[in-house]
Parts: C-alpha cells; sequence; structure tokens
C-alpha cells in the first residue's frame, strides 16, 4: 500500500471553536469538545481541561462520523482487490467510522463462522465493521441462510446484493425468515432476466456507442415484486443504490403507505449519468448503471423528500487487469469511500444548498437509525470518538495518488470537489488526513 | 483542416463514422474513387506505401473483411502481417494492451482491428502511436463496410443526398448498420430501419432515422436497399420465433423488391443466407450489387489506409 494511515491514540485532547452539527443532539453551533481515553467527555462552550492538548478547528465543522451501509471489502476471498485492512483505511481517509459489508466474499458470508472472522479482523484495525450476511446459502437463490447464527454473530442485515434472489417463492421464505429475527433486507433490486448481458443504461447513449444495455424496467420490476413482498410480510426492506426514476416514484408510494421501507443512493447515480460511456472506459461500468438526466433528477428529488434516506457508495473494488478486459466481461462497479464526501459536498451542499445537517442525516445519522446502532450518528458523551473534522470549503481534485484502496478503479478522477475531510476519528484514534 | 480550400486528413485512426464529418467522408470516397482505378490495371499496385507496415489483427473470424485489407494493403505497396486470435499469444491469456504495446515496438504503422468487443479500438487508440483502423468492434461500427456501402451508392446513384436507403434485418446486432446510419444521415440520405422490435436499438429514431416494422412500406419508393444477415448464433435470445418466420415476413424476393424504385439497387454485406433473409433469384439479378460492394471495398479500404499514413507521416 502506497498510502498508509496511522492512527494517534487520544489520551487528552480538547478540540475547540468546531462548529458541531449533530442533528440527533440538536447541535448546530460553534463549541469545543473534550476527548479523554478515546472517549467524549462533554461538549459546550468555553471547555477547560488540565494538561489536555489543544486543537484548534476555527472554521471547521465536527459532525458524526459518516456510516456506509454498502462496501465491499472483498475478504475473505478477493484480497488482490481489497482486504479488511485496505477497506478501513479507504473507508477513514473519506471519513467513514463504520461500514455495512457485502457478503459476496469467497466463501459468500453465509454462516457465522465468516461473520465472526470479518468482525475479529475490524476489531484488530480498530474499524468498525458491521458485516451483513446473504439470504440464501451460497448467494445461490434456493436456500435460506442460517440468519439466527448470523445475527447472534454479529450481522446486521441480510442480502444477496447483487444476486437478487428470482424466485419469488424463494424471496418470500427468505424474507419472512429475516424478519423472525428482526434483520433488515438490503435489496439489490434487479432482474437478471431483464438485465442479462447489459455493459450500460439502455437508452439512445447505448444504442450510439453500440452497447448492450439494461433498461430501468431491470431494476423497476425488481422494486415493484420486492414492495408488494414486504406488504405482505410487513419486513422491515432497505433498497440499495436506488437509480431510475420508476423505483424512486415506488418507494415513495410504499412509504406513503406506511410500508417498513428504507433506500439508498450512490454518490455516483447522483452525480453522473451514462453520458460517461463515450469513452468505453470500464469505471463508468457499474450494476445498476449510471442512467439518465432524467433520473438522476428524481434521485435527487428522493433525497430532498425523504423517499430516498440514506447516502452509500457501494464501494466496489477490482483490480486494473480485471478492469481492464473487454468491455462486456469487465466486472461491475466503482470504488467510492474516498470521494463520497466530496462529490457529496459538491453536488448537494453546495450545488443544491445543502445545510450540513442534511449532509449529516443522510450520510451518517439516519444509516446509523437503519442499522439501529444508537451509537453511531450522533456524539455520546462515554462512548469511543468515533467523528469527523471537515473544511467545507476547500477546494481539491480526487487523484489516482491519493487513493489508500487496494483497487484504483474510480469513476470520479480529476473531478473538481469542494469540501474535504480533515480529520477523522474513528474509536477514539485519530487520523490525519 | 482545411488547408487552400481543401480538406485535408488529420487523424491517424479511423474508429468509426459517428466521430466523422461530412466533408471527412466524402474525402475518403473521393480518395476512393482515385483508387478504384488502380484494381482494375494489369499491374495492381501503386508504391504510395512503399515501407510502411501494416498488422491485421483480427480477433474475431473474419474472411472477407481480413481479405480486403490484405489486398487494400499489397496494392498500396505496404508491408503486411495478418494476426488471427488463434495464432496470437492473446489465446496464452496476453491483453489486448500488450498484444498492441509489442506491435508497437515492432514499429509498426498502422493497426487494422477486429473485434469482438464494442469500443475496444477506441480503448487502444489512447495507448498507441500506431494509427488504428476498425475493421468491426462488437456490435458496434463497422467503418470501412459503411464508407464501401456509401461508395457504391454513390457510384451508382451519381449522389447521397436524398436518396432513400432502407435497412432491413437484424440491425440490434449490425455494426455495418450502424455504421451505415452514422455515415448516410451526415450525407443527407433519408434512412429508413425495418425489423421485429426485438431486433432494433432502443431510441435509434434520435440518430435521425425512421423505424418502419411493415418491410413493404418500409422499402416503398426506395432507391436502395441493403439486407442484413439474420446471425444463427443469437438464436438463443428468443428475439424472433423462427427462421421460417423470419424468411416469411422479412425475406426479400424478385416481387416484394418491386416496392422500391424500378431502378433501385439491392446491397448485401455479406454471408448471405438465401432463402432466409433473400430469395436467391434476387440475390443474382441485375438489381443486386453484392459483388459490386466486395470490388468497391478494396479501394476504400486503400483510401482509409493512405490517408491515415498521410497523417501518421505529418505527425512524425
Amino acid at each position: 500500500m502506497k498510502n498508509k494511515l496511522n492512527g494517534q491514540s487520544v489520551k487528552n485532547l480538547i478540540i475547540r471553536n468546531a462548529h458541531i452539527v449533530d442533528p440527533a443532539n440538536k447541535i448546530d453551533e460553534v463549541m469545543d469538545i473534550h476527548i479523554k481515553s478515546h472517549r467524549i467527555v462533554k461538549w459546550g462552550k468555553d471547555l477547560a481541561a488540565e494538561e489536555a492538548e489543544i486543537l484548534d478547528a476555527k472554521k471547521l465543522y465536527l459532525l458524526p462520523g459518516l456510516v456506509d451501509l454498502h462496501v465491499h471489502f472483498r475478504e475473505p476471498g478477493y484480497e488482490h482487490k481489497e482486504t479488511i485492512d485496505t477497506g478501513a483505511q479507504a473507508a477513514i481517509a473519506g471519513g467513514f467510522v463504520a461500514c455495512v459489508t457485502m457478503p459476496n466474499t469467497k466463501p459468500a458470508c453465509d454462516n457465522a463462522q465468516v461473520v465472526k472472522y470479518q468482525m475479529e479482523r475490524a476489531n484488530v484495525l480498530n474499524f468498525n465493521i458491521f458485516p451483513s450476511g446473504t439470504l440464501t446459502q451460497g448467494r445461490e437463490g434456493k436456500k435460506i441462510s442460517e440468519m439466527a447464527e448470523m445475527k447472534a454473530a454479529g450481522a446486521v442485515a441480510v442480502t444477496d446484493d447483487g444476486g437478487w434472489v428470482v424466485d419469488s417463492g424463494v424471496a418470500r421464505r427468505a424474507y419472512e425468515y429475516a424478519a423472525t429475527y428482526g434483520l433488515p433486507i438490503m435489496s439489490h433490486a434487479e432482474d437478471h432476466s431483464i438485465s442479462v448481458n447489459g455493459v450500460m443504461n439502455e437508452g439512445v447513449v447505448s444504442s450510439k456507442l453500440g452497447l448492450r444495455g439494461s433498461p430501468n424496467a431491470a431494476e423497476d420490476i425488481a422494486t415493484a415484486r420486492d414492495i408488494e413482498l414486504v406488504r405482505l410480510i410487513k419486513c422491515q426492506l432497505h433498497f440499495q443504490h436506488v437509480s431510475t426514476r420508476g423505483a424512486v416514484a415506488m418507494i415513495r408510494r410504499a412509504k406513503a403507505e406506511g410500508l417498513p421501507i428504507t433506500a439508498e443512493a450512490t454518490p455516483h447515480h447522483i452525480a453522473l449519468t451514462d453520458e460517461e460511456f463515450v469513452k468505453y472506459d470500464t469505471f463508468y461500468k457499474m450494476s445498476p448503471p449510471l442512467r439518465t438526466e432524467k433520473d438522476r433528477q428524481a434521485i435527487m428529488a428522493g433525497l430532498e423528500d425523504g423517499t430516498i434516506d440514506a447516502i452509500a457508495t457501494d464501494h466496489a473494488p477490482h483490480a486494473l487487469e480485471e478492469k481492464d478486459r473487454d468491455i462486456e466481461v469487465a466486472p461491475f462497479g466503482t470504488i467510492g469511500l474516498e470521494s463520497a464526501f466530496g462529490v457529496i459536498m459538491t453536488e448537494l451542499f453546495h450545488g443544491r444548498k445543502w445545510k450540513m445537517e442534511d449532509i449529516v442525516r443522510k450520510m451518517s445519522l439516519t444509516p446509523a437509525e437503519i442499522l439501529k446502532k444508537t451509537n453511531f450518528g450522533r456524539l455520546k458523551t462515554g462512548e469511543q470518538a468515533n467523528f469527523i473534522l471537515v473544511d467545507a470549503e476547500k477546494d481539491w481534485v480526487f487523484a489516482e495518488e491519493d487513493v489508500h484502496s487496494r483497487s484504483l478503479n474510480s469513476c470520479f478522477y480529476g473531478k473538481k470537489l469542494k469540501g474535504k475531510v480533515l480529520h477523522t476519528f474513528v474509536k477514539g484514534y485519530q487520523y490525519a488526513l | 483542416m482545411t488547408q487552400n480550400g481543401k480538406l485535408s486528413w488529420k487523424r491517424k485512426d479511423l474508429l468509426g463514422l459517428r466521430d466523422l464529418s461530412a466533408e471527412e467522408i466524402e474525402l475518403i470516397l473521393d480518395t476512393a474513387k482515385s483508387f478504384s482505378e488502380v484494381s482494375q490495371r494489369e499491374v495492381k499496385k501503386v508504391p504510395v506505401m512503399r515501407g510502411k507496415t501494416v498488422v491485421n489483427l483480427f480477433l474475431e473470424p473474419s474472411t472477407r473483411t481480413r481479405v480486403s485489407f490484405e489486398l487494400a494493403e499489397k496494392r498500396l505497396s505496404a508491408d503486411t502481417i495478418s494476426m488471427a486470435s488463434g495464432g496470437s499469444s492473446m489465446t496464452k491469456g496476453e491483453s489486448l494492451w500488450d498484444t498492441i504495446a509489442n506491435i508497437e515496438a515492432l514499429k509498426v504503422d498502422i493497426i487494422v482491428m477486429r473485434h469482438g468487443s464494442s469500443g475496444a479500438p477506441h480503448r487502444v487508440s489512447n495507448y498507441t502511436k500506431c494509427g488504428i483502423v476498425n475493421a468491426g468492434d462488437g456490435i458496434n461500427e463497422h467503418p470501412t463496410q459503411g464508407l464501401l456501402d456509401m461508395f457504391t451508392l454513390r457510384e451508382i446513384k451519381g449522389k447521397i443526398k436524398g436518396l432513400k436507403v432502407v435497412f432491413v434485418g437484424d440491425i440490434l446486432h449490425s455494426r455495418v448498420a450502424r455504421s451505415n446510419v452514422w455515415g448516410l444521415t451526415k450525407l443527407g440520405a433519408e434512412v429508413v430501419i425495418c425489423g421485429p422490435k426485438t431486433l432494433i436499438p432502443w431510441g435509434i429514431e434520435e440518430l435521425g432515422v425512421k423505424v418502419i416494422h411493415d418491410v413493404k412500406k418500409a422499402i416503398d419508393g426506395a432507391d436502395a436497399v441493403t439486407l442484413l444477415r439474420i446471425q444463427m448464433e443469437r438464436q438463443n435470445e428468443t428475439l424472433f420465433p423462427s427462421i421460417r418466420e423470419y424468411a416469411s415476413t422479412f425475406g426479400m424476393n424478385t416481387e416484394l423488391f418491386k416496392c422500391a424504385k424500378p431502378d433501385a439497387i439491392l446491397m448485401h454485406p455479406g454471408p448471405v443466407n438465401r432463402g432466409v433473409e433473400i430469395e436467391s433469384a434476387l440475390a443474382d439479378s441485375p438489381q443486386s450489387y453484392i459483388l459490386k460492394q466486395v470490388t468497391n471495398g478494396i479501394a476504400v479500404r486503400m483510401a482509409v489506409l493512405y490517408l491515415l499514413s498521410g497523417a501518421l507521416k505529418n505527425e512524425k
């Protein structure tokens, strides 16, 4: 790894003059905060503490650490793409203090042993990982996974992620079983019988470029099916990386009916469209694909009216030699942890005049609430320091040299960004970025 | 791009007709016209590419296009080597980028490339100093085929602007159709696409073409009709029910062809499936210009190689 981040154990520190934004605690003002032996002691005006180190955070925001509902850390099985170590480094570099890992590892995370292994690895690395387990054994869409044991081991959700359970009968039983244990279901809504070999969004651009497309209908049909299963079962279901205007509309309606549904969108679906494909660059090949401007606008409207609850990266590392293959066979995905905050600040805080509180809700508080992790998404006295210091006005350009992830497949290189994380505090360790 | 009122060629690559201006397309067609005479001579050779090396890198099966390029190169006096996927180190796991880098290291001037992946030549062209000629990429483009179709059309009809040109068949998987659509619309032809909805790309109308599913209406008053091969290898995708029904609904025959203008010409990029998309008698009729297309292919490819090698020389 090129850039290894080393955390400093925080013994006794006062951060002065930080603009703390913490909607859960209804804080939105300039204050000091005191951390001792990794834990938050208190916050308030003009704090005094003998022998404490001082960090002046004038003009900086202090926000609860970001929580990502959707990452691929690839361990075990695909350590050439990412490890829990390099994934955690990328997360910290991006201001994330906790991540939900997807279960498409090798072996798949479909049993308690893999859940335990991932959590232990994260623990050694002083990082917070919340593993998700599979819905079905081996992500094959046939037999229900051992969810009770996975939940006991620490799994926070169940999902077959990229392998949406096509058989509605199996899905129904798997969702019911998950609901037994209060495990949220995370749904990558994609009917593979429609998307088949599509490499990008099906539309005018795919027709112009001579590439096979996957239409919005692949996501819309899957979304509709899952909403009906939620109506039947009343299970908690979270739609991952919503990308179509149709899905946004359906989720909006379902939530208005009171169904227990939540949803996320990714920075790349917020910032980019299928026009990016003109150079046939496989770094823009992701699933779901980048859609049209109409869809992008619908995603932003959905975020702003509360239809979409959270922003998640779908950080999906792949080795260059894999991404360099023919566009039809190159794997789907982009890394996202290290660019996410800058992209969201640029597009939404500066671009659409969001309040900092809105950013915190979408990237920290609501994700923590979806996971029922009340120690995250807010400041809490007596708990480990998990927060970030942010310069909202800093201009920067995301570059390959800065990447901490083991893989380099980002769709955001060269993008001019405004707003950057300067310090990440995780479990009471301080990382200066 | 214009020098003393005359257009000069600046590109090192020919990737597709999507990128070209109407003027550039016309320059290629004009240049091809002067080369078409070479193949009529007793000594079918001009020395304009003497000392240039061309590699034909065909990573997908091809006979007619490869032979046509090889002959074009030889008639321009270039030194040529042909590589096919079976005989290359790519079957040993070498990446396309490494293959191209190795060819470049051999001081090759132009790579003529056929590849099964859409956009492969576009991606490669950014990484090499060699000129790249796209000889067909996936389902995207086959620019020299598009150019030779337009060359044939212009030769017979004297112009392209205002002509009604109809394409019947599998448009979805046809790189030939896509190149023709880009080129013909730029030169002012009226382009009509015909086939079942399953074989028409989404939103193709936005490229300035008309889609008509009834073949009789589609070819009504046409100046030229190009038939596209039904790709037997794609039968498992359930795009149409049977070859029999396709032949009876979209297959062209002498009777049906009377709906086009009396002097309409029939074209086909080959290979022809007789009895499927075209009745045998029609394929052999005087209105069929299928073999003329093959002959013209050499002149067009000579023109492209000649223009590209000129641009490469200027760059040095």
